[in-house]
């Protein structure tokens, strides 16, 4: 049977989960790999909970149905553990990253994580001071290459660097890949 | 060619773009896909030269592509659910003046009660108006089969309107990695447009959808209609050998998994051949002899052709995203069983419909449909032939 990676984002609207899994799609495309991004289809608006998912494999992914049973679990907002079940069909084992400043062990001590590998970065706090604006997701995709090691954080740089190149003049893609890089030293596991 | 990530509309929407066609006419609001919302894009970049024609309904959409085909001109649209309703009169026209226009239809649910999701009620409702009818697992064969829906429309034993279609959503919205071809390789493979009695040849002129009475040639002109369909079954085939031997990506009117030795073979169409497939893999490693059958042309639907394929199964089990209320199944379902109906031995035969208004498809629900047909397979008839998957109860 095929090995194949899955991811489910959490965040609301505006916060770029979408992005973060269209730009994990294009990392993987540089790197040969297959995948697959998608949201959760349905009435989009800013603020309200949103999912979305990344697949990834070495061969062609065939399935299309809403994962299920994610590998890792990636949180934009931590507001949302109160309004959402963010592990929902996980296994022991699986990994939660959660953008939060406050301490790893508060987190891990709540119920729904309970044998579940909890990490914390402060997404928000290193986007304010990178890219001046409160969205969290390309620090996210930094702490994500860290702690699953799927893919290296050079190889993630260039991809920022060719995708936001095209969009953006070099200060906001130079800051976006300092909010990366800040991503991958600062998430912990404390 | 190259390498993308890219959703299926936007897979699609390049496929037109390389195509170049002179002209599109599409109604630019929801229900409308991003597809019509791209190629504006490109006309306005001035990356295309085609004619975008914005129309105030899919009834008009369908409309002006007609007169732009009987003109004389390459034409296409593009459409999904209510959309591809309104267009419905207008659909039966374009199919039996014989205008090879092209149509991608994204597939999804139709009102009501009112959902936007993935199924192919739209599509398969358009089953019988007359246009040919190919079905895509993912964005990469959306946008084969966008490409290749000009050489079947346009080609001289055809001449017929051919619509492709992808999962709304699941397919359409979804990024996934697609091998593009380069601009140059698609004109070539398209070829220059040929038009057929076209209204602006005043050297010839000609009377195009004129009235054909009691007295008439109705009557012939739909057996007409037949046979070009028959021709487009042989020519389907030629033209998606043609792409395989210069692209390396083979097309058929069918695409059989695992069904060598299978007790049980899954037909299924859309994205859901691709969750099946995967059980399948999974299932054979469980040493269970399980197959699947994906279906891409369902009109004109290769009966013969599928009839052999399932020649050596005990039971079949049907896959439909669409319900016809008050037949024995679904569209596909009713199709295989007739195929099956003058099979030497026959198989039982069970129809799965899931998936209406977006409902997933899981691994589960095609896990607990095989062990139904296990039973079968077994020796035991099951109570009822149509099945529903992943459905709540009450």
């Amino acid at each position: 049977m095929q090995q194949v990676t899955e991811i489910r984002w959490h965040a609301r609207g505006g916060q770029g989960a979408v992005t973060a899994a269209k730009m994990v799609a294009e990392v993987a495309l540089s790197q040969d790999k297959y995948f697959q991004a998608f949201p959760e289809y349905g009435p989009e608006r800013a603020g309200a909970p949103i999912v979305a998912f990344t697949r990834l494999s070495d061969e062609p992914i065939q399935i299309y149905s809403a994962i299920e049973h994610p590998d890792y679990v990636l949180v934009l907002d931590p507001t949302l553990l109160d309004v959402v079940d963010v592990t929902a069909g996980t296994s022991e084992g699986a990994v939660v990253i959660v953008n939060s400043e406050g301490a790893c062990s508060e987190l891990a001590g709540r119920p729904e994580m309970a044998g579940r590998k909890v990490y914390t970065a402060p997404a928000t706090k290193i986007a304010l001071e990178t890219i001046k604006r409160a969205i969290p997701n390309t620090p996210l995709i930094g702490a994500l290459a860290k702690v699953s090691g799927l893919f290296s954080l050079e190889g993630i740089l260039e991809e920022v660097q060719t995708s936001l190149s095209k969009k953006f003049n070099e200060d906001v893609v130079n800051a976006n890949l300092e909010a990366v890089k800040r991503g991958y030293e600062e998430v912990s596991d404390e | 060619m190259a390498r993308k990530a890219i959703t299926g509309n936007g897979a699609i929407a390049l496929a037109l773009k390389q195509v170049e066609p002179d002209v599109m006419a599409a109604y630019p609001i929801t229900p409308q896909t991003e597809i019509a919302q791209n190629y504006a894009q490109f006309v306005a970049n001035g990356d295309v030269v085609t004619e975008y024609i914005a129309v105030e309904s899919e009834h008009s959409a369908m409309s002006a592509a007609i007169g732009s085909a009987a003109a004389g001109a390459r034409t296409i649209t593009a459409t999904s659910s209510q959309g591809f309703a309104l267009m419905w009169e207008m659909l039966f026209i374009a199919a039996s003046l014989r205008l090879p226009i092209t149509m991608p239809v994204i597939t999804r649910a139709l009102s009501g009660p009112i959902n936007i999701h993935c199924d192919h009620s739209d599509s398969m409702g358009g089953r019988d108006c007359g246009w040919i009818q190919l079905y895509g697992e993912d964005a990469q064969e959306g946008y084969d089969n966008a490409i290749q829906a000009f050489r079947i429309a346009e080609h001289m034993d055809v001449r017929l309107p051919v619509m492709t279609m992808i999962d709304g959503f699941i397919i359409s919205g979804a990024i996934g990695p697609v091998e593009t071809l380069d601009d140059e390789q698609v004109k070539e493979f398209v070829g220059d447009y040929v038009a057929v009695n076209a209204l602006l040849n005043v050297e010839k002129p000609v009377t195009v959808g004129a009235f054909d009475s009691l007295g008439g040639w109705y009557f012939e002109h739909k057996i007409a209609q037949n046979r070009a369909m028959e021709n487009a079954m042989d020519v389907i085939e030629e033209v998606g050998r043609e792409f395989g031997e210069l692209f390396g990506r083979e097309y058929a009117h069918f695409k059989t998994h695992e069904i060598e030795g299978a007790d049980i073979v899954l037909v299924a169409i859309g994205s859901a051949a691709g969750n099946v497939k995967t059980m399948v893999d999974t299932l054979r490693g469980e040493g269970k002899k399980v197959g699947v059958l994906k279906v891409r042309t369902f009109r004109p639907f290769p009966t013969e052709q599928i009839r052999e394929a399932l020649s050596g199964a005990k039971v079949i089990g049907v896959m439909d995203r669409s319900d016809s209320f008050g037949a024995q199944g679904g569209p596909l379902f009713t199709e295989i069983s007739s195929a099956l109906y003058e099979a030497e031995t026959q198989p039982q035969i069970y129809n799965f419909i899931y998936g209406l208004g977006g409902r997933d498809l899981f691994p589960d629900d095609i896990r607990g449909a095989v062990e139904m047909l296990e039973k079968a397979a077994a020796g035991e008839t099951l109570a009822q032939q149509r099945h529903y998957l992943n459905v709540r109860e009450g």
